[in-house]
């Protein structure tokens, strides 16, 4: 019973797929997968913008959306339709195939990267040796396109929204990977289903081995979700599309589809990166005890994405906006040596992994506290900018 | 076992941006061309069964070579000279027949040589636990000499591009007189 | 049905002198340095090919070198593009032919 409810999905495709003929078989498991992510995804999307004014709303102490549909939860149809039925404007003097192509080319990769995340056992689209590196080619590839959106406007402030875009994407893609080198230098491979069994089993018969349980996955998870914000140009890191800043950064001249496109891209990304975040770091699709086991496995991946999509709404409502050149600072000067840091913990970790005395797993925590708290604590020192000379001001008198 | 179907539409789209690439008259147009071109190299990579290459490639190559040409274009905005100057330069038939001659030293070798029609060996694969092994073992110098080189790459590319101009201080000598905010009215 | 290995050979051989015609034709020091990077990657799908077709592909020879060139490549890309814009900033200008003497 337990078995059939956790397989539910892939026994579904089988049956779908049997009904086919022979030679189609694999094309159409193929694209049933594509339908049903396209289709779950989509519905996440909608519900995530009305979810998120909702709660962003009710902690500062107000309504959200609260005029269609019981609730306020139809208001993603309203936002739909206005979005499809706004004109499509587009400059006179912009570059139109590249203005056209840029939402295709943000959107395409972002699509791409769920066929590799596991959604519960046996539930990926492909198991690809190199499962990682795909998902963060991928990623990689997207920010070309925010370039393309920002150029083809022929709008200075577009361009300059998408430099400092991009300045910021490929500033936080290396504490990204940083963050999750120690997660593949323990699971000993790139395949996400490995590292999902890498993280199996109950340590002491009740605590669950997930990686964010460690010190080096604790801090890693930490740094892997800080540049997770930045790379989905959300808050506190949404300069490049500050309202208040840049109208709306490298997006001013898009309205209508393109516009929608582009807010679909970014929030696809947002999950895409949390999917990973579940996998690498909270275990996957595994329950947490071992009396839970029952529950379906894709029911607990869903479960860790929701709590994470909250946690990010929770963060875009409680901290101010970054500088661009804070945060900067920030990844490079404080998150980089950060992760690297990190590693030699998770190095350390792994080697004293075979000391059986008993009080090993506190020396153990005991020691990747004691390298990576000080190391925290001084990285956060030494960024804090010296005060300025005093200013010289002239007035026009 | 790389397919027909696959790679002469892949390889005829990655020369035609190629082509792009160098012919192009608008600077961001060509390197987005380039980027297109470094692609579809590495969708051929895929379909050679190297898919570690492939995915590396469009890590660094779209990912972070085509982000720095662009980002070189913008910086270097105005450089281009006139308008209607020509975008090649003036000995470009002598150079079309030297690129010629070069394609016809390249390519006849190759089509006159009977080993090289062979097909491909039903399966090659080349896991990525194999390649860590490899790295780790046979090739740990070249490995340690690309890291090295690419923390010198990097040191190095930051210090030539680093811009020397310092904005200048404001005089710290306190006792220049300063002029002070006028609050009173003036004289009638 | 594969290609035959010398397919690969020549498609790899178009894009090395695409990429060389552009490095000797065009005037901009940024173009230059694009066919440079398009000639290197003519160079790693040759390895790649002939690792497929060859005898040992379990060797991962040419898988190797290709991951190496591309590494060595991107650093040298970087390098090339600072060295643009720092001659941008001094000269105002990248067109090559204005870069024809020692001096100065």
């Amino acid at each position: 019973m337990a078995y059939t409810a956790d397989q539910l999905f892939v026994i579904l495709q089988h049956r779908l797929v049997a009904m086919a003929p022979a030679g189609a078989r694999p094309l159409v498991a193929m694209l049933l997968i594509i339908a049903a992510l396209m289709a779950l995804f989509g519905t996440c999307f909608a519900l995530t913008t009305i979810l998120e004014r909702k709660i962003l709303g009710r902690m500062q102490n107000r309504y959200g959306p609260n005029r269609v549909g019981p609730c306020g939860l139809l208001q993603p149809m309203a936002d739909g339709l206005k979005m499809l039925i706004k004109e499509d404007l587009v400059p006179f003097s912009a570059d139109k195939v590249l203005h056209f192509l840029a939402p295709l080319a943000l959107t395409v990769p972002i699509w791409l990267s769920f066929a590799v995340l596991p959604f519960g056992r046996n539930m990926n689209a492909i198991d690809l040796d190199a499962g990682i590196l795909f998902f963060f080619a991928i990623g990689s590839a997207s920010e070309l396109a925010v370039f393309m959106a920002g150029w083809s406007s022929q709008n200075k402030y577009s361009l300059l929204g998408a430099m400092r875009a991009i300045a910021q994407m490929i500033s936080y893609e290396v504490p990204l990977v940083l963050a999750t080198v120690p997660v593949l230098m323990l699971a000993g491979s790139l395949s996400l289903t490995d590292i999902v069994q890498a993280q199996a089993g109950y340590a002491g018969g009740w605590l669950p081995r997930w990686n964010v349980l460690t010190p080096w996955g604790l801090a890693g998870f930490g740094l892997f979700l800080i540049a997770a914000t930045a790379e989905s140009n959300r808050s506190p890191f949404d300069l490049p599309e500050g309202e208040s800043e840049l109208i709306a950064g490298f997006l001013t001249e898009y309205s209508g589809f393109k516009y929608a496109l582009f807010f679909l891209g970014e929030y696809l990304g947002l999950f895409a990166v949390t999917g990973l975040a579940v996998t690498l770091f909270l275990g996957g699709w595994q329950a947490p005890f071992k009396f839970l086991e029952w529950v379906p496995s894709w029911m607990w991946f869903a479960a860790k994405f929701g709590s994470l999509i909250f946690l990010f709404i929770w963060v875009r409502a409680t901290l101010p906006r970054l500088r661009l050149d804070q945060l900067l600072n920030f990844a490079w000067k404080f998150l980089v040596p950060l992760a690297l840091i990190n590693l030699l913990v998770a190095a350390l970790w792994h080697f004293s992994g075979v000391w059986q005395f008993t009080g090993a797993l506190e020396l153990r925590w005991l020691m990747g506290a004691v390298i990576l708290a000080p190391s925290y604590v001084l990285l956060g020192r030494a960024l804090v900018t010296r005060p300025e000379p005093p200013r010289h001001y002239s007035y026009a008198l | 076992m790389p397919s027909e179907l696959v790679f002469y539409p892949l390889a005829a789209l990655t020369l035609a941006a190629a082509i792009g690439a160098m012919a192009l008259r608008n600077l961001v147009h060509c390197a987005l061309s380039a980027a297109a071109a470094f692609t579809g190299l590495a969708l051929i990579y895929l379909d050679l069964n190297a898919e570690f290459v492939g995915f590396a490639q469009v890590l660094v190559y779209v990912g972070a070579v085509a982000i720095l040409i662009v980002f070189t274009v913008l910086l270097t905005r105005g450089a281009d000279g006139p308008w209607r100057a020509s975008a090649f330069s003036p000995g470009w038939v002598t150079g079309l027949a030297i690129t010629g001659l070069l394609l016809a030293c390249l390519v006849l070798p190759v089509l006159m040589s009977p080993s090289l029609k062979r097909l491909a060996p039903p399966s090659a694969t080349a896991p990525v636990a194999d390649i860590g092994r490899q790295l780790m073992t046979r090739y740990a110098l070249p490995l340690e000499t690309a890291g090295l080189l690419l923390t010198a790459a990097l040191v190095g590319a930051v210090i030539i591009a680093l811009d020397e101009t310092r904005p200048v201080p404001p005089p710290a000598d306190q006792s220049l007189p300063r002029r002070k905010p006028q609050l009173e009215e003036s004289p009638r | 049905m594969s290609p035959p290995l010398f397919a690969f050979l020549v498609f790899s051989a178009c894009l090395f002198s695409v990429g060389f015609a552009g490095a000797i034709l065009r005037r901009n020091a940024i173009l230059v340095l694009v066919g440079l990077e398009l000639m290197l990657n003519a160079a790693n799908v040759n390895f790649i090919a002939f690792w497929r077709y060859g005898p040992h592909p379990q060797a991962l020879t040419g898988v190797m070198f290709a991951l190496f060139s591309i590494a060595i490549a991107a650093a040298e890309a970087a390098v090339g593009l600072a060295l643009v814009i720092a001659i941008y900033r001094h000269r105002k200008s990248i067109q090559t032919e204005q870069f024809d003497s020692l001096k100065g």
